[in-house]
Parts: C-alpha cells; sequence; structure tokens
C-alpha cells in the first residue's frame, strides 16, 4: 500500500535536506491546485509531499533595486492586491489572476502553475514576456535561471531531484512599457487555457516600438516565444498593418496539437488573433500610464 | 393574472367568502426550512453516513467500450490485508429478459450495475469490493484482473445502424416495425405518432423547410455524485441510506436485484445534491446490500466524478429531422419529424417523448413524427429533465424561426399565430385543458427584453417548450403536536424546495404560518407508497396530498371541538386556523395550540392522511425563451448577454424556488447548447471525464436569468399548480441556436455550438 508522509520545513535549507534525503520520491506543495488533484486522480504517489508555506523567503514579495522579487508560493490573491506589481507588470497579474476562480487564488501560485509544467499554464507566457527569472536552491547553494528555459517539455522542467524554486524575479521595465496576457476558454473561468498570449511592450518617446516580446500558451510542447516579433514591430507604429503581419508570425510559431480542448487549425487561428489584442491592450496601457 | 377561488376547494363544509379568495401563505417568499443546514453544511448528503464498524467499497470498472468478458481474477486482490469481500454480477439475483415493468427492465438494470459475461461502455462496473478503508478498497479494485475478448465499438448512431456492424446486444430485435424483426438490432424500437395525413397535405404548402439537426451526449451534472451506506442484518433485513430521487424506487429496484422481498429493505432517504433525473434509477445501492450480506457489516459506497461521467446519467445525443409546411400568412399546414436517439448500451432512449412532446406546442392538424431507439457503447441513458424534449424542441423551434426569416414575419407573432390553446389536439392524442403556452408568448412581446436593440454579431433567438407533467401515487400525513405546531411528511425527497411548498400549502390549507409547519421526507417505513420525485409531479400530486391530509385533520379537529364543546359536529367550521361553533358566540373559537391541548381528553393524538393516486389534472407546461448572444467573429466564442425565461406555472406556491427552476432549467440548457458534450477516443474511452473539460456553465458564463412567471391556474389543482420543474430545460437549446444562427447568419444545426465549430463556419 502506499504510504505518504507530509513535512513543511522552516527554511530552504530545510527542504532541500528532505529533498536529498527522499531521492526524488518527493513532491512539493504550495497551493496544491494542481498537485492534490493529481494525488487524488492516482497519477502520482509521491513518499513525501513537501510543504513550502511556511518557508519565508517563498510567501513573501520583496521590492528589489532592480526589480520586484515574488516568493514561490506566494498566492494569486495576494499578488493582485500589491499595488506596485498590478502597475508594472499587468500582464502578469492578469494571467496569475486567470487561474481557477476565486477560491482557487487564495491557493494557485506563480511557482506551482510554473512548476507543473503544463503548456498551457496561463502565468508562465506572461513571465516569459516579462523576462521572469527563476532562483532555484539546492544542496549546492542558489542559482538563476531564464524562466524561459525552466519548462523542458510538458511536465518536465530543469529542477533537479533536489532543488525547489524559491522565489521569481520579474525585472524593472523601461517607463513606457506595459504589458497583456489573454486566453481563449469556452467558458468564462475554471478553465484551461486553449490558446493563451502575452505581450510585453516598450514605446519609445514617440511612440513607435522600441521592444516587443510575445510569448504564445498552449500552443506547443511548452510557452513559445515568437522570435520573429521584435523585427516585426520594433522601430513601427502599433497600427493594423503591423499587427496583421504580427498575427501571421503568431501563426507560424504554433505548434499545437488536437486534443479535447481544441483543434490545431482553430489554436493556430486564434493565437494569431489574440496575440493582435495583446498587444494592443499593452499599447493602450502604455498610453494611458503617460496621460495620467 | 387570476387567481384559484378557494371555492374549489374540495372540502366540505366550506362557505368561502371574498375575504378568503385571497392567499396568506401561497405566493410570499419565506426561507426554506431545509435552507439554514444546507447553506452551513450541517444537512447530510449522501456520503455523509457513517456507521459502526462500517466497510468502504470500491468498483472495477471495464476500460473497454465494447468486449466479452472472459474471466474476473480476484485473487491477488483477495490476498490484500483489509479487503473482506468481493462480488460480481453472479452475486445478484437470477433474472430473465422478461422481468421488467413499464418503468423499469431489471434484467438491464442488473447487468448494468454489474456486467454479466460482456462490457458493453467504458467505465461499465465488473466488480466490487469491500475493505476496511477506502485506500485498500480503491487498491484491491485496481488489483481485479479481467480478461477480455475485444469487440469492435458503436459508438454512434451512423455506425449502429450500418449493416453487418458489430450487435451490441443479442437478445435485441427492433420492435415496433410493420414485419417483425427476425435478425437482432442495435435498433430497439420504432414509434410513430401520426396525426391527419401529413404525407398528402404538405403538397399544399407554400413555404417549407427541411433541415437536419444533431446533439451530442450530454450528463445531468448534479455535484453530488450517487453515494449509498447499506447494512444487512442476521435477520435478513437490510437497511439503505443513500441520496435518490425516490427512496421507494431504490427500494423496489434494490430488493429485485437483490432476490430480497421489498418489506425486508428499508430505505433511508438522504439530502440530495441534485439529480436532475439522474437519480431514479440505481448503482450502487444492490452492491452494497450484497457486500454488507457477504461481510455482516455496513458498507458505504460513494462514487467519484469519473465514475459518475462515465457510468452514470447521461442523456441521449440524437439527431433530427424535420420538415414543417405553412401557407404564405404563416399558418402551419404540416409537419414531419423523425427522431433517432442513442440509448446507450441497453435499450430505452427517450425518443417516444421526444416525438410526442415535439410539436405540442403548435396547433397542427397533421403531422408524422418517428422515433428510433439505438443502442451504442455509451452508458445506458438515464432521465434527464423533460426527457426527449429538449433535443426534439431544438430541432422543431429551428425549423420555425427558419420558417420566420423565411416569411420576413417576427418569430413570436408566428408562434402566436399557430400556438396549441384550449381545445387543441396535441400530435399524441390528448386534447388540452386550460394552457398557457399564448399567454407566455403575449408576455414576451411584452417584455422590455423583446424591445431592446442589438449590435452587430449580436442575435436574438426565441423558442417555446412543453413538457406534459404528470400526477402519480403521492401520499402525506400531517400531525399536530402537544404545543399545537404541526408535522408534515410525505415521502418525496426534496430537490426542487419541495418542503418548503408543502409546508406552505399545508399552512394555506389549515390557516396557519408557515413557520408552524414542519415538513419532513419520511422514510420507506415511516410513510405510506409515493412515487419517485420527478415528472414535475411532487408540487402537484404530493401537494395535492398534503391539502387532502390537512383537510383531514381539519375535520378531526372540528370533531373533537364539538365534543369538547359537547354540540353536534356540524355546528362546528374550520376558519382562519381556528375551530368556530356557528351561531354560538358564546362558545370562544378554538385555536391548533387549544386544540392540541384537549387531543388526549377527547380521544388521543390527532392526525390526518391522504394516500392518493392522481391520474388527472396535472396540467401541461409551456414556457417561452428569450436569449440575446454575441459572437466573437474572430474567434467564434459566445457570450450570453441577455436571457428571460417565461414559462406558464399555474400558481407560484413559493415564487423564489420557481424563478429558481426556470434560471436553473435554462442554464443547463444553456452549457448544452454551447459547450457541453461526451467526447470519445476512437477506441471508445470517454476522454472528458470531470468538469474542467466537461463544460457546464459556471455562474459567471451567465447573464442574470431574468423570469416571467405567467399564472394560467391548473383547473386540476386546488391552489391552480402545475408542475413547472421540466419545462423551462425543453426552450434553451432551440433559443441559443437560433441566437447564434441570427448573429452569424448562418443556420446552425449541431450542437454543441462551441468555439471551434462557430469560426470554423465564420471564418
Amino acid at each position: 500500500m502506499h504510504q505518504m508522509n507530509f513535512a513543511a520545513p522552516k527554511t530552504v535549507a530545510g527542504a532541500v535536506k528532505l529533498l536529498v534525503q527522499n531521492k526524488g520520491r518527493s513532491k512539493v506543495i504550495a497551493g496544491g491546485t494542481d498537485l492534490l488533484v493529481q494525488l487524488r486522480m492516482g497519477k502520482i504517489k509521491p513518499g513525501i509531499i513537501i510543504d513550502i508555506k511556511n518557508i519565508k523567503e517563498a510567501n513573501q514579495i520583496t521590492i528589489e533595486k532592480n526589480g520586484v522579487r515574488i516568493g514561490a508560493a506566494v498566492s494569486g490573491a495576494v499578488v493582485g492586491e500589491h499595488e506596485s506589481i498590478k502597475r508594472n507588470w499587468p500582464g502578469v497579474v492578469e494571467a496569475l489572476e486567470l487561474i481557477g476562480s476565486t477560491q482557487i487564488q487564495g491557493r494557485a501560485s506563480l511557482g506551482g502553475n510554473l512548476c507543473n509544467g503544463s503548456p498551457a499554464a496561463d502565468s508562465v507566457p506572461a513571465l516569459i514576456a516579462n523576462e521572469a527569472i527563476c532562483r532555484i536552491a539546492g544542496p549546492n547553494g542558489k542559482r538563476d535561471i531564464k524562466v524561459q528555459n525552466f519548462v523542458k517539455s510538458p511536465s518536465k522542467t530543469i529542477l533537479k531531484r533536489d532543488e525547489i524554486l524559491t522565489s521569481l524575479f520579474l525585472p524593472d521595465k523601461p517607463n513606457k512599457s506595459s504589458s497583456a496576457y489573454l486566453r481563449l476558454i469556452p467558458r468564462t473561468e475554471m478553465d484551461i487555457a486553449v490558446v493563451g498570449v502575452a505581450a510585453s511592450l516598450t514605446l519609445d518617446e514617440n511612440n513607435k516600438c522600441l521592444d516587443a516580446i510575445i510569448c504564445l500558451g498552449a500552443v506547443a510542447p511548452k510557452a513559445t516565444v515568437v522570435k520573429t516579433a521584435k523585427k516585426i514591430l520594433v522601430g513601427k507604429k502599433i497600427n493594423n498593418d503591423s499587427l496583421a503581419t504580427l498575427g501571421m508570425a503568431c501563426e507560424d510559431t504554433c505548434d499545437p496539437i488536437n486534443d479535447t480542448r481544441g483543434t490545431i487549425a482553430y489554436r493556430t487561428k486564434v493565437a494569431g488573433v489574440l496575440a493582435k489584442r495583446a498587444v494592443q491592450i499593452a499599447h493602450t496601457r502604455i498610453l494611458e500610464k503617460a496621460n495620467l | 393574472m387570476s387567481s384559484v377561488r378557494t371555492e374549489e376547494l374540495t372540502r366540505p363544509n366550506r362557505k368561502a367568502t371574498e375575504e378568503e379568495n385571497k392567499f396568506k401563505v401561497i405566493g410570499t417568499r419565506p426561507v426554506r426550512p431545509d435552507g439554514i443546514d444546507k447553506v452551513t453544511g450541517k444537512a447530510n448528503f449522501g456520503a455523509d453516513i457513517v456507521l459502526n464498524g462500517m466497510l468502504y467499497g470500491a468498483i472495477h470498472r471495464s476500460k473497454h467500450a465494447h468486449a466479452l468478458i472472459k474471466k474476473v481474477d480476484v485473487s491477488k486482490a483477495l490476498k490484500l490485508e483489509g479487503v473482506k469481500s468481493i462480488i460480481t454480477h453472479s452475486d445478484l439475483a437470477t433474472l430473465k429478459p422478461t422481468d421488467k415493468n413499464s418503468n423499469v427492465n431489471f434484467f438491464d438494470l442488473a447487468r448494468n450495475v454489474l456486467a454479466k459475461d460482456k462490457v458493453l461502455y467504458d467505465g461499465h462496473a465488473i466488480a466490487a469490493v469491500a475493505a476496511i478503508s477506502q485506500t485498500i478498497a480503491n487498491e484491491a479494485a485496481r488489483l481485479i484482473e479481467v480478461e477480455y475478448k475485444i469487440l469492435k465499438p458503436v459508438m454512434n448512431i451512423k455506425t449502429a445502424e450500418k449493416k453487418n456492424t458489430p450487435i451490441i446486444d443479442k437478445n435485441i430485435f427492433t420492435e415496433g416495425l410493420k414485419e417483425p424483426a427476425k435478425k437482432p438490432s442495435n435498433i430497439a424500437k420504432k414509434v410513430e405518432f401520426l396525426l391527419g395525413d401529413p404525407d398528402k397535405t404538405f403538397e399544399q404548402a407554400e413555404i417549407v423547410v427541411d433541415r437536419k439537426y444533431s446533439t451530442q451526449t450530454v450528463h445531468q451534472g448534479y455535484i453530488e455524485p450517487h453515494a449509498c451506506a447499506a447494512s444487512y442484518t442476521k435477520d435478513n433485513q437490510a437497511t439503505i441510506w443513500c441520496s435518490s430521487q425516490g427512496a421507494f424506487m431504490v427500494r423496489a429496484y434494490t430488493a429485485k436485484l437483490c432476490g430480497l422481498e421489498t418489506s425486508k429493505i428499508k430505505v433511508i432517504p438522504a439530502e440530495i445534491g441534485g439529480g436532475f433525473g439522474g437519480k431514479t434509477t440505481i448503482y450502487l445501492e444492490p452492491l452494497a446490500v450484497k457486500l454488507s450480506e457477504k461481510t455482516g457489516r455496513p458498507v458505504k459506497i460513494v462514487m467519484n466524478r469519473t465514475e459518475v461521467m462515465r457510468a452514470t446519467g447521461p442523456t441521449s445525443g440524437g439527431t433530427a429531422h424535420v420538415k414543417l409546411g405553412a401557407d404564405k400568412k404563416g399558418n402551419f399546414i404540416a409537419g414531419l419529424i423523425e427522431l433517432k436517439y442513442e440509448a446507450g448500451a441497453f435499450a430505452g432512449s427517450p425518443v417516444g417523448l421526444g416525438c410526442m412532446t415535439a410539436f405540442a406546442p403548435y396547433n397542427l392538424k397533421h403531422v408524422k413524427c418517428t422515433g428510433w431507439d439505438v443502442l451504442v457503447n455509451r452508458p445506458k441513458a438515464a432521465a434527464y429533465r423533460a426527457p426527449g424534449a429538449p433535443v426534439a424542441a431544438f430541432a422543431v423551434e429551428s425549423a420555425i424561426d427558419e420558417l420566420a426569416s423565411k416569411l420576413q414575419m417576427d418569430p413570436i407573432h408566428l408562434r402566436l399565430k399557430n400556438c396549441a390553446t384550449e381545445g387543441t389536439t396535441a400530435p399524441y392524442g390528448v386534447t388540452f385543458d386550460k394552457i398557457g403556452h399564448k399567454e407566455c408568448l403575449e408576455a414576451a412581446l411584452n417584455s422590455n427584453h423583446y424591445r431592446k436593440k442589438l449590435k452587430p454579431y449580436q442575435g436574438r433567438g426565441i423558442a417555446s417548450g412543453f413538457w406534459f407533467n404528470i400526477g402519480g401515487n403521492s401520499s402525506a400525513e400531517i400531525m399536530i403536536n402537544e404545543d399545537g405546531n404541526v408535522t408534515v411528511a410525505t415521502g418525496n425527497p426534496d430537490i426542487g424546495g419541495s418542503r418548503a411548498s408543502m409546508a406552505m400549502m399545508a399552512a394555506e390549507t389549515l390557516g396557519i404560518n408557515m413557520e408552524n409547519v414542519k415538513p419532513i421526507v419520511a422514510d420507506t417505513e415511516s410513510i405510506p407508497y409515493s412515487d419517485l420525485t420527478g415528472g414535475s409531479r411532487v408540487t402537484f400530486a404530493t401537494g395535492k396530498a398534503v391539502i387532502e391530509a390537512a383537510e383531514d385533520m381539519i375535520t378531526e379537529m372540528c370533531k373533537r371541538a364539538a365534543k369538547f364543546w359537547k354540540v353536534d359536529p356540524a355546528q362546528v367550521e374550520w376558519k382562519n386556523g381556528k375551530a368556530i361553533c356557528i351561531e354560538r358566540t358564546d362558545i370562544e373559537p378554538m385555536s391548533m395550540k387549544q386544540i392540541a391541548k384537549i387531543a388526549f381528553k377527547t380521544g388521543g393524538a390527532i392526525s390526518g392522511k391522504a394516500n392518493i393516486n392522481v391520474k388527472k389534472g396535472a396540467g401541461p407546461g409551456f414556457g417561452l425563451h428569450i436569449c440575446d448572444v454575441e459572437v466573437d467573429p474572430e474567434t467564434g466564442r459566445v457570450t450570453v448577454l441577455k436571457y428571460t425565461a417565461i414559462q406558464d406555472v399555474g400558481k407560484a406556491i413559493h415564487p423564489s424556488y420557481v424563478e429558481g427552476q426556470l434560471q436553473g432549467g435554462a442554464a443547463q440548457g444553456i452549457g448544452w447548447a454551447l459547450n457541453e458534450e461526451y467526447v470519445y477516443s476512437k477506441d471508445g474511452n470517454l476522454m472528458n471525464t470531470g468538469f474542467l473539460d466537461y463544460r457546464i456553465p459556471v455562474a459567471s458564463d451567465l447573464p442574470m436569468i431574468e423570469t416571467i412567471l405567467v399564472e394560467v391556474p391548473n383547473p386540476g389543482h386546488p391552489f391552480g399548480v402545475r408542475g413547472v420543474g421540466e419545462t423551462p430545460i425543453v426552450p434553451p437549446l432551440g433559443a441559443v441556436a437560433n441566437a447564434v444562427s441570427n448573429a452569424i447568419g448562418r443556420r446552425m444545426t449541431d450542437l454543441p455550438l462551441n468555439p471551434i465549430k462557430i469560426l470554423s463556419e465564420i471564418g
């Protein structure tokens, strides 16, 4: 019979020690909105569940010199009430807040959403578009890597079996920057993205595009940056012409599958549509901010 | 709106005055008696029962849609420490194909709760385990090994109908054909309803619409999974605790499958967390009883959501071919419909009801409705709110919408021109008494909603719906307690606020306040037999029993007062909750509190009862829904902007709960129309076994569903009640499809109208 232990260490070192001791039989829990479902469905049978909600670093938001650091277990509800994160990274906040429902928001976290490794994770494209950095702790200390390089394939991440994601760092943005995230679901909540698109945009003083990162979710084995987006948008005004070209580039980037949630043709087409809309929203947000 | 006059009350010795014609309790909105427990989590549902020494059950289910069972090996599972017993089909009573009544085929039911020699759908139960913990039971169920001979699954009607297709059940020979069938078939039955001579009359039609429609298998989506506990004792008696739509139904069905006399089983109803028809049958109870018999300990079995989706419910997906002819003025001349419904793996889809309801809202002299009941390797179809009607109505209401646009006529005016009224004979042969379809259409025309302007990519759809409503066997007992308060007991599980309406009808009849009446749902040994809660019959028929029981008690209370006053009982009348002695001003009227005090001195405790079988007068329900949608032209996603459900409810006993019924039916129908469907792999495995990918609407998906209660009192009920629970799921499929079709300018005929389907149509 399957037996399972539970531990809630108070330090990162304590959590790492448990991970080392349990040799890959551990599962780390933050909110558990994915993990508990997998456990109940019998998809996973861990020897121990390590709760990181008692670890300070994993559960706090800190304003640092060049950005903000969000603990891996901080819930969507907490991030959604943080004024400076809302102001500077609206795309990340709206992506995180789309996960689940009001009740789920009390538990769901950026760290959990990322570590679950789902190609359809809502917050991951938004983190990538905002060039977020993961902080990982292990037996040999800390290391930082880009969120973009964290997920390898569905359910697989670069985390080693004795490592833990402790926080995510969002680097500060230039003044005329904003972001947005849109997803398509048939319902309005309690659903998984059929397509998700995050856009991060920076304008120059003439409101021409200075920088743009577009990241697509649910249309490839992992969240995928539209490589040609920068080339298409930088130096141009955000208008129907530039957006039409962007939409086509997004369609070209898609490598989706057919499943119960969507077809290849549908996902590809809608990725382009949502990308155009997301860029427009980010654009509007920059202009509104400038007018304040 | 008119209201029923109290003269219509059947109690003798009653002279109504104008003053009395006003209802005191009926039509008000008190808090439901079961409400506090439910919102504070105190109410006990099916899974909440815990008994001393209780074991936990788990079920091994088929992973194949269609296969012969060659061998079931339970040896590994039995070796697991803590496993107490394992049963298979052979542990149930031996039944024959002829063991059936008008409602249920017990041979099929037994083969559904535990597969006999063949599995017929993904998730079909094969063996059940009892163990000392749920974890051990689950593990044991996993360790059961089944050897199969895999057969080709028959997953849809098209495959089922083909020549040389695999036969699901060799005992099935198509019924209802002119020539008796000679070979087994996947088509269980043909039904036909004919009125006039439609084939010939079509020649006179100036405009004809002719189109095919299709829908998918959908689940009732009740939140509470099936759950029960059973305790079998040494004297060969069993007690069952479970949530269901009818404790007497559970008792009768379980007794048959376990080979017990009905009276040896007692069923104690738990609170029910939704049924919508899906809990009018059994799945777990005979298994729990048999496991309890074998182990000598109580056994509880609770399904998880995956099991609910794979093996319970659903209602039929189907196809419909509608032909409707009219003259240039819009008068309907003739109608044809051919329906094919999936029955699941056992005969018995609601296709006959689909045929009977299809054209029922309209005055058509020439109609032919043909239905085919088709077996497929999907779960056995169970009742779902107005079984069979929504799919047929979707097709007919779409056809009428198309006709209206061809005629360039307002779709409500077109329906008004043709709607059934008092005296119209329906295609299934019944001539209607007072009905309210016309009044619903008029209310729609006068509504603010119908006048609201629409923008581009927005569309409005309207659709009517009909449901028979039924009466049936109902029992009620009512008693006065020592303090003068009243307890009213019925045998009908409260799935839609019936305790509130029973208490209100009792209070109204007795002339007291609702707070002084406590309604209870009694177990099978505490109240005489009652048919299950379904068919929109409880407020009507059981309500009638409650009124009669209250009148019975009034008669007794008057007698007791007469005895106490030493007057002739004929001199005592009941008025405003008191016994009064007529023509004697010196005698003070007696309240129920005072009568309670004299009860023991005048002959003992006081109660009333009524056991009735209501065969007539149920009063059909008609409704009309208006739906506004907006379609995102780039993604195909539909947003329901505004929705109004209008229905003739006879007389709303508790208007809030009647409105709730209309809103709930509309919500379920909108889900059916937009996103709900069973998705199977090509091997016949169900791919969306949870609410994540089986998308019933969540609260934020819907606007506030507005309601308009039209009250055309039912002459067959003392207070004018009509059943209201089922009619509201009939119009939404057509209303939504018409709205979407009008928004995008293309006729959408294949449900569900999910974003993918819509974008591929317009994109």
